[in-house]
Parts: C-alpha cells; sequence; structure tokens
C-alpha cells in the first residue's frame, strides 16, 4: 500500500510530495487535470512574500516578521489565525534554499513589479516553471504520478483516511472504470471551488435587479478547481473555515478569457482615468490608492455594478504610463463616439466625464507618488491623479470581475491535520487554497498564497510521512516546523 | 474573441505579414504578462515597447535564440486559446527576414525550400570536382607522391575558384546584414557607449550567452528539463569551424608569405588547427543533429528542419571528408577524397548567404542592437503594476 496519497497537482501538493518522499515515505499524486493543464493555479503565479532580515539575494533590505505580520493583519482585517500566519511567515525566510534545491530558480522583480522588490522573490519564468521544476524533481525521486485523476470522494473511518474514490471517467475518448486508492496517509491539496459555476452562483445568489451576479464572473485560475472534494470533506463533517462569498477577486478585461486569463488579463489605467459602469456613471473613488493596493477591491465594486460591467476610460496623457493591456482599447477621438463604440447612454456618460472634468483640481501630476490632483465637490471623489480627460484620442477597457481564488476551505492546526469536531485526524492532512483561510479570511497581499501553500503543503507532508512512521513524530514543535 | 484572428490586425496594419502579425499578436500578450524577462534578451527588450511594428518584430525575431524555455514556461501556450509560441512564432519570421534581406534579393527564394538549395548545390560542387579530376586525372583513384594534392589541382586553380565564390558570399551578407541593420534603426548613440555594447555583443556571441537559461543551467530541448548541450554542442560547431578558417588561413599565408607549399606535416600549424578544428565540426554538427531530431515538436518551426538539419550535416560532412583526406593522403583515395571535400567545401560556400549560416551573422546584428539601446534610458514609464 502506498504510505502518502497527494491528492492535487499544484504548490502545495507538490510540497507535500517532495517533503513525504523524502522522508522516505512512498508516494503516488493525483492530478485532476491532463499534463498539459497541470499545476492549478499555481501555474499562474510569479512570486512568493519572503521573510528576511538582511538582503537575500533577489531581496532587497528587509522585510521583519512583525512588518509582514501587520500587513497580513491589515488585508485580512484580523480575519485570520496568528499562530499559523506567524509558521507561514517564519517559513517563507527559509524555504527558498529547499525550492532551489527542487530545481526553482529566482529573479530581481519583473519591469512594472518594483514596488514588491524589496517583500516578493519572483520565480524565473513564473509559476509554471516552478510546477514543472517540482514535476521533474518528484519524478526523479520516484513520486508516482497520475494526471486526469479527479477524486471524487474520501473514505474514512472515525477520522482517520482510508482511501480515495475516483469515478468513473473518460481520457481522450477513453473509458476508465471507476478506481479506489488506498494509502496510510493522505494530503487534500486540490484548491478551492472558483470554477464551479453552480457553486458560486448558490454562494454569491441574486441581486436585487434580479441578477445572478457570479454568472458574469471570468475565472483568472484553473478551470480545474471545481472543489468537489472540498464538498465531499464538509459533508463528510469536515471542519471548515471561511465565508463562500469571500474570494481573490479582481477588475480584469472583460474579454478575458472564461479560464486561466492569469495575470496579463489585468487593467492598470484605472487610477489614471475614470470608471463608469453601464448606465454610464462613477460609482467609486479611481484614486483612493496606489492601484497595485487598490485593483483586488474592484472586483467586487464591479460585481455590484448592473450587469457586473463597467468600462475604465483614459485620455492620450496616460499612454505609457501603466503596464500595457493584453486586448487593445476602444478607441474614439470624442466622448460621443466612445459613448457610441461601447454602447453607453451617450449623453449620461458624456455628462458624467464633464463634471469630473470640470471637478479636477489640477496641482502636480506625479502618477509615481500619492499626488495632489484630486476633485473638489464630486461624488465619489476623486482623490489622486485626477486630470481632466481632454486630450483624444480617448481610450476604453471593459471590466468584469475576474476571481482568482476562493477563501472557503478546512480548519486546520499548526500540523495542517483535517478535523473534524474540533480533533485532529491522525493521518489526513490539508495544504493549499483548501486551508489558506485559516490565514487569509479576506483580502489578499501579492505572494501570500505561495508562502502558504509552500509553508503548509511542506508541513503536511513530513506530517503525513510522520503519521506513516518516516521521519519526526506529529507532535513536532511548531519552531521546527518552521525551519523545516 | 475576434482579436486573435490574425486576418482582423491585419488589415488594421496592412505592412505586415502574416508571421509578422502573429508575433505582434503574441507579445501583446507576453507584453503584459513578462514572467519571462529572466530569460534571455526578446523579453526586457520587448519591456522597451508598446507596440510591435515591423522593425521591431524583425529585430526581436534575430535576437530569440530559440532555446525554448519561454515556451515550456508558458502559462499560455497552447492547449491554452492564447496559444503562445514565442519560439515558433520569431522562428518563422527569421526564416523570412533572411530571405527577405538576402542579397540578391531575387536569390531569397532559395530559403523557401532550403534542404533542397543545399541539396542541389551539394550535388553541384561534387558533380564539379569529381568531372575535374576526371578531366585532370583520368581516373579517381589518384596517388601522389607525399600526399600532395596540388599536384591534381594547383594551389592557384583552386584560390582563383574559391577566392571569388567566398569574396562574394562575405559581399552578399554584408550587403544582407547592412540593409538589416538600417531597418531596425538603432537610436545614434556616442562611440564610447557604442563601443561598451560591441564588447557585450561580442561576448554574448561568443559564449552563447543566451542559450544558458539565464540561470545558467541550459536552454530546452525535449521537454522542460534544462540542458546545456546545445551551447557546448554549438560551440563545437563554432569553434571548429573557426579554427579550420584558421587553418586555411594559416596555409594561405605559409604559401604566399613564407613560399612554403602544402602539403604539411601532421604536426605543422596549419594541419594541427584543421585537425582539431576538424574534430570539433565532426563532433559539434553531429550532437546538434542528434538534439535536433530529439527536439520538442513545439518549439521552433517544425518546416525549417530540413534547412537546420542540411546545414549541419553539410558540415558534418566538409569536417568528415577532411579528415578523411588527411588520413588517406598518401593512398590511391587522396583523388576521390579531395574531389569529394572540394566539393561540399564549394557547396558551404556557394550557400552561405542563402543558408542557416546567417542565422549568426544576422543575431549578432540583434545583439548588437540590444546591447546599444539596453544602455540608453527606456522610453516607457509604466509605473506599477
Amino acid at each position: 500500500m502506498i504510505d502518502v496519497l497527494i491528492i492535487g497537482g499544484g504548490n502545495a501538493a507538490l510540497c507535500a510530495a517532495l517533503m513525504a518522499r523524502e522522508a522516505g515515505a512512498s508516494v503516488m499524486l493525483l492530478e485532476a487535470s491532463p499534463k498539459v493543464w497541470r499545476g492549478g493555479n499555481s501555474q499562474h503565479t510569479r512570486n512568493l512574500r519572503c521573510m528576511h532580515d538582511a538582503p537575500q539575494d533577489v531581496l532587497i533590505d528587509a522585510y521583519p516578521e512583525e512588518e509582514y505580520w501587520q500587513d497580513l493583519l491589515k488585508v485580512t482585517g484580523g480575519i485570520t489565525d496568528e499562530k499559523l500566519a506567524r509558521i507561514a511567515i517564519r517559513a517563507s525566510s527559509t524555504c527558498r534554499d529547499w525550492m532551489r534545491s527542487h530545481g526553482v530558480h529566482f529573479q530581481p522583480p519583473l519591469s512594472g513589479a518594483l514596488h514588491v522588490a524589496r517583500t516578493n522573490a519572483f520565480f524565473m519564468g513564473g509559476g509554471k516553471a516552478l510546477v514543472n521544476a517540482y514535476f521533474r524533481s518528484a519524478e526523479r525521486l520516484g513520486v508516482e504520478i497520475r494526471y486526469n485523476t479527479q477524486v471524487t470522494d474520501i473514505e474514512l473511518k472515525d477520522g482517520k483516511f482510508i482511501a480515495a474514490h475516483i469515478g468513473a471517467h473518460e481520457v481522450d475518448g477513453q473509458a476508465v472504470a471507476a478506481q479506489r486508492i488506498e494509502a496510510r496517509a493522505c494530503v487534500l491539496a486540490a484548491g478551492g471551488f472558483e470554477s464551479n459555476r453552480e457553486w458560486l452562483r448558490e454562494a454569491w445568489g441574486q441581486n436585487e435587479r434580479g441578477e445572478w451576479p457570479s454568472d458574469n464572473f471570468l475565472i483568472r485560475g484553473t478551470r480545474f478547481n471545481t472543489g468537489i472534494l472540498l464538498r465531499r470533506m464538509l459533508d463528510h463533517g469536515a471542519d471548515g473555515i471561511g465565508d463562500p462569498t469571500q474570494a481573490h477577486m479582481v477588475a480584469i478585461d472583460a474579454r478575458a478569457p472564461l479560464y486561466d486569463g492569469g495575470i496579463c488579463t489585468r487593467i492598470d489605467c484605472v487610477s489614471l482615468g475614470v470608471v463608469v459602469n453601464r448606465d454610464g456613471e462613477r460609482f467609486y473613488d479611481e484614486g483612493e490608492d496606489f492601484w497595485p493596493k487598490r485593483y483586488a477591491i474592484w472586483g467586487r465594486l464591479v460585481a455590484g455594478q448592473p450587469g457586473q460591467q463597467a468600462y475604465s476610460i483614459i485620455d492620450q496623457q496616460a499612454i505609457g504610463r501603466f503596464m500595457p493591456p493584453v486586448f487593445p482599447g476602444t478607441r474614439a477621438n470624442t466622448l460621443e463616439d466612445l459613448a457610441r463604440q461601447l454602447q453607453l447612454p451617450q449623453a449620461a456618460f458624456v455628462k458624467t466625464v464633464e463634471d469630473y472634468n470640470q471637478a479636477c483640481h489640477v496641482g502636480t501630476f506625479d502618477h509615481t507618488a500619492l499626488d495632489d490632483c484630486h476633485t473638489r465637490g464630486l461624488t465619489p471623489a476623486k482623490t489622486h491623479w485626477a486630470r481632466p480627460l481632454v486630450q483624444p484620442p480617448f481610450y476604453a477597457y471593459p471590466l468584469k470581475p475576474g476571481v482568482t481564488f476562493t477563501y472557503l476551505g478546512l480548519a486546520t492546526d499548526e500540523t495542517a491535520a483535517v478535523h473534524f469536531n474540533g480533533e485532529p485526524s491522525p493521518n489526513l492532512f490539508v495544504a493549499g487554497e483548501m486551508m489558506a483561510g485559516n490565514v487569509l479570511g479576506k483580502g489578499y497581499t501579492a505572494g501570500i498564497g505561495m508562502a502558504i501553500g509552500t509553508a503548509f503543503g511542506r508541513i503536511a507532508g513530513v506530517q503525513a510521512a510522520a503519521s506513516v512512521g518516516y521521519g519526526p513524530s506529529s507532535t513536532i514543535s511548531e519552531s521546527r516546523h518552521a525551519t523545516v | 474573441m475576434q482579436l486573435f484572428d490574425p486576418k482582423a490586425s491585419g488589415e488594421l496594419i496592412p505592412v505586415l505579414n502574416l508571421d509578422e502579425t502573429e508575433v505582434q499578436r503574441q507579445l501583446a500578450i507576453c507584453n503584459s504578462c513578462r514572467y519571462c524577462e529572466g530569460f534571455c534578451a526578446v523579453f526586457p527588450a520587448m519591456t522597451r515597447r508598446l507596440e510591435f511594428g515591423q522593425a521591431d518584430i524583425h529585430y526581436l525575431a534575430n535576437l530569440c535564440h530559440n532555446c525554448g524555455a519561454c515556451l515550456h514556461a508558458c502559462q499560455y501556450a497552447a492547449p491554452h486559446e492564447f496559444a503562445i509560441n514565442i519560439p515558433k512564432a520569431m522562428a518563422k519570421v527569421r526564416l523570412d527576414t533572411y530571405a527577405e534581406y538576402a542579397w540578391p534579393k531575387a536569390l531569397g527564394t532559395l530559403y523557401q525550400r532550403n534542404g533542397l538549395t543545399l541539396a542541389v548545390a551539394t550535388a553541384a560542387g561534387l558533380t564539379l570536382f569529381l568531372c575535374l579530376m576526371l578531366l585532370v586525372m583520368g581516373n579517381l583513384f589518384t596517388a601522389m607522391p607525399g600526399g600532395n594534392f596540388y599536384g591534381i589541382f594547383p594551389h592557384n586553380t583552386l584560390a582563383l575558384m574559391f577566392g571569388p565564390v567566398f569574396g562574394f558570399a562575405v559581399l552578399a551578407l554584408t550587403l544582407g546584414v547592412r540593409r538589416f541593420w538600417r531597418d531596425v534603426s538603432p537610436a545614434s548613440a556616442s562611440l564610447g557607449l557604442k563601443t561598451s555594447a560591441a564588447l557585450e555583443a561580442t561576448s554574448s556571441v561568443a559564449r552563447l550567452k543566451y542559450l544558458d537559461g539565464g540561470h545558467g543551467e541550459g536552454c530546452n530541448n525535449s521537454d522542460d528539463a534544462f540542458t546545456l548541450w546545445r551551447r557546448r554542442f554549438h560551440h563545437l560547431t563554432f569553434y571548429g569551424f573557426l579554427l579550420c578558417f584558421a587553418a586555411t588561413g594559416v596555409a594561405t599565408l605559409y604559401h604566399f608569405v613564407l613560399h612554403w607549399s602544402a602539403p604539411y606535416p601532421v604536426f605543422s600549424l596549419p594541419v594541427m588547427l584543421g585537425i582539431v578544428g576538424g574534430l570539433g565540426l565532426l563532433v559539434g554538427p553531429a550532437g546538434l543533429l542528434w538534439l535536433n531530431l530529439r527536439r520538442h515538436p513545439d518549439q521552433g518551426d517544425e518546416q525549417q528542419k530540413p534547412m537546420d538539419r542540411g546545414f549541419i550535416a553539410l558540415l558534418l560532412l566538409i569536417s568528415a571528408s577532411g579528415l578523411a583526406l588527411l588520413a588517406l593522403r598518401e593512398t590511391s583515395g587522396l583523388g576521390l577524397a579531395l574531389a569529394i571535400h572540394l566539393g561540399l567545401v564549394m557547396a558551404f560556400f556557394l550557400t552561405m548567404p542563402y543558408s542557416k549560416f546567417a542565422h549568426g551573422i544576422f543575431r549578432s546584428a540583434a545583439l548588437l542592437k540590444y546591447a546599444i539601446e539596453k544602455r540608453q534610458p527606456n522610453p516607457i514609464n509604466a509605473a506599477s503594476d
């Protein structure tokens, strides 16, 4: 019988598989996707938020534990577990040598991402390169990997993992019979449910306009995160954590693909212009703060608008001052023409822009600082970078909410154990998005998902191996986790 | 989405051909992602631009070394609907540029069926020298005392045959790359900047910097694993070629300056250079061919494999026949070995401006442009993402 069964194929699953295998356990990893789509949401990631007390290779200055913790506290509004958060934070300061030993390369921050040069270590080539490196290492170490293998149920006995069930399915037109795979321990790292349209609909419900807002959500990540395993575990009575409507949600280009749009679909010019809804009206302060600090609230803002759509409008003055968007903008020489092309109510749209233009109080424009250009007597106000939109051509980019991942997960502790009625399972563990909600109840800060996934993936792997007699016992202390 | 229909955007910018339009489409996606910035020079060069005109596309296509790293790391590679494959898109444009910048332009069409071009040139070269051998000696199996092949074809005859062909090849390549350089129009720069840029470009060429993967573990070949063997075999080929060239150069000096005629003893400088270079030119292309046969089918342009393999095979045959000539020069095999070697070398020189050989010239020019522009201020000021 296999010692440790890993369910999932992203960063956390791979970290768990590698650690369990390094501890001496035999390991099998089940990835729901075919090989070409392997890696879950990790294939779209690009960096790891790292604690460090002094400059480290690609990281400049210092990012001490306390500052990291305060950042996390701020973005989550306190919906976090300090003990688990600090485990993840401390682990992020020491895990990179281990990552490198499995073929991950780091590089200085990408152009356009200098604001995280101090805090985040970038993967050379991005998350898919990391996933490739981990899979190669896992194969070399003898981890058995099965693709196209979606686990549909978990067999438990008194909170103990017995076997994973894989329903009958088809692969490339070939029928594959249902299977039952037994193992002595198991790690669940199969992601959230963001690609489960029905579950999203259930969570978001119907709004006062009779719309089902989630029907208009695009999914920035993998199409394979359908939450089947998460739902089964909750049905089996595993302790859950988090709110199903909490998700990392960004305003992205409405023309993005339904799944796997990843990083490039973001629209970075919001703070340089105005955003209107389909009625041609503004609805929020576009210049509240730097865009990297605000982009994650705009997903929800757009989700609250009629039809879950909006348009970011800029003029020629903004060109070259933001990361180039993936799709060309709608271009027009007059506001009227722009409204016509966007099929917005022309009079309302032109009035919105003209009211805004008149309210602009231009000081010294500086898109690299919180400048003194703001509106006066306008609701909602624009508090920075407020310059009249007067220089044609005008450009518009359509926005829709884009879900990166969901926060609903399984409750856990410092051993990454799945809990039933507050009691830890002796041989069932959880890592990655399926438990990130313990640390990140809401909000987000760049690179934190990979930090949690790496820390708890590695802990889950060590604990799973230990639970079947490889390596240290499962009563391992917290401090030892952080330095494994 | 309509946006991904290459024909649609082609209507907007009619000057681009389909291959160039495809590069333009892909770079718009890459430029908003940028995950691959650490691999090579192409992506840092890309981030200095918001739009990609024909000159930018030609420049970036020739800057791309087809290392494959960005394809295997790409979250948008097929089966993703964005279907990003930069190595392939760049390879297609690169071939177009070789043809377009060929001089005289009409001969650029030789790139369309380049495997055939090389085969015909090889056949012609072999036929020529085999016939000449029969004409001069009456048979193909002629031994000469002391392996004196100038006894068959006098030195000046060979110089008169190869000199003009080589001279033409150099002229054609020079005129081609000059037009390329003018089109990609590097901004004016100070002499000091140009000097340090030239040093860096030379180093990038000599070390094959951009086959190191950005992390030193090498490029990709058959899968997502990295290998240094493509770089090593290319080094053997490149430096083997240079040593063979040096052997010929030294022998020419011996002949005209020292009036010391071939054949030279084995332990003389020209022969030693030729042996070492020949061995490099034997092992290098053999390795490149072996790797090429195992190359991941998505890397680069499958349709260019006849050109690549034909060129590699010609180099391999030249070194093998050259070493065979050395081994057989004291026997009756001399005549045949000499005719074959000279025929192959002639084919190589004839096709130099119209074969894979051109890649080194155009890539060096692109590397020089890159070294110059990276020393200049970035025209784009995108504050953050």
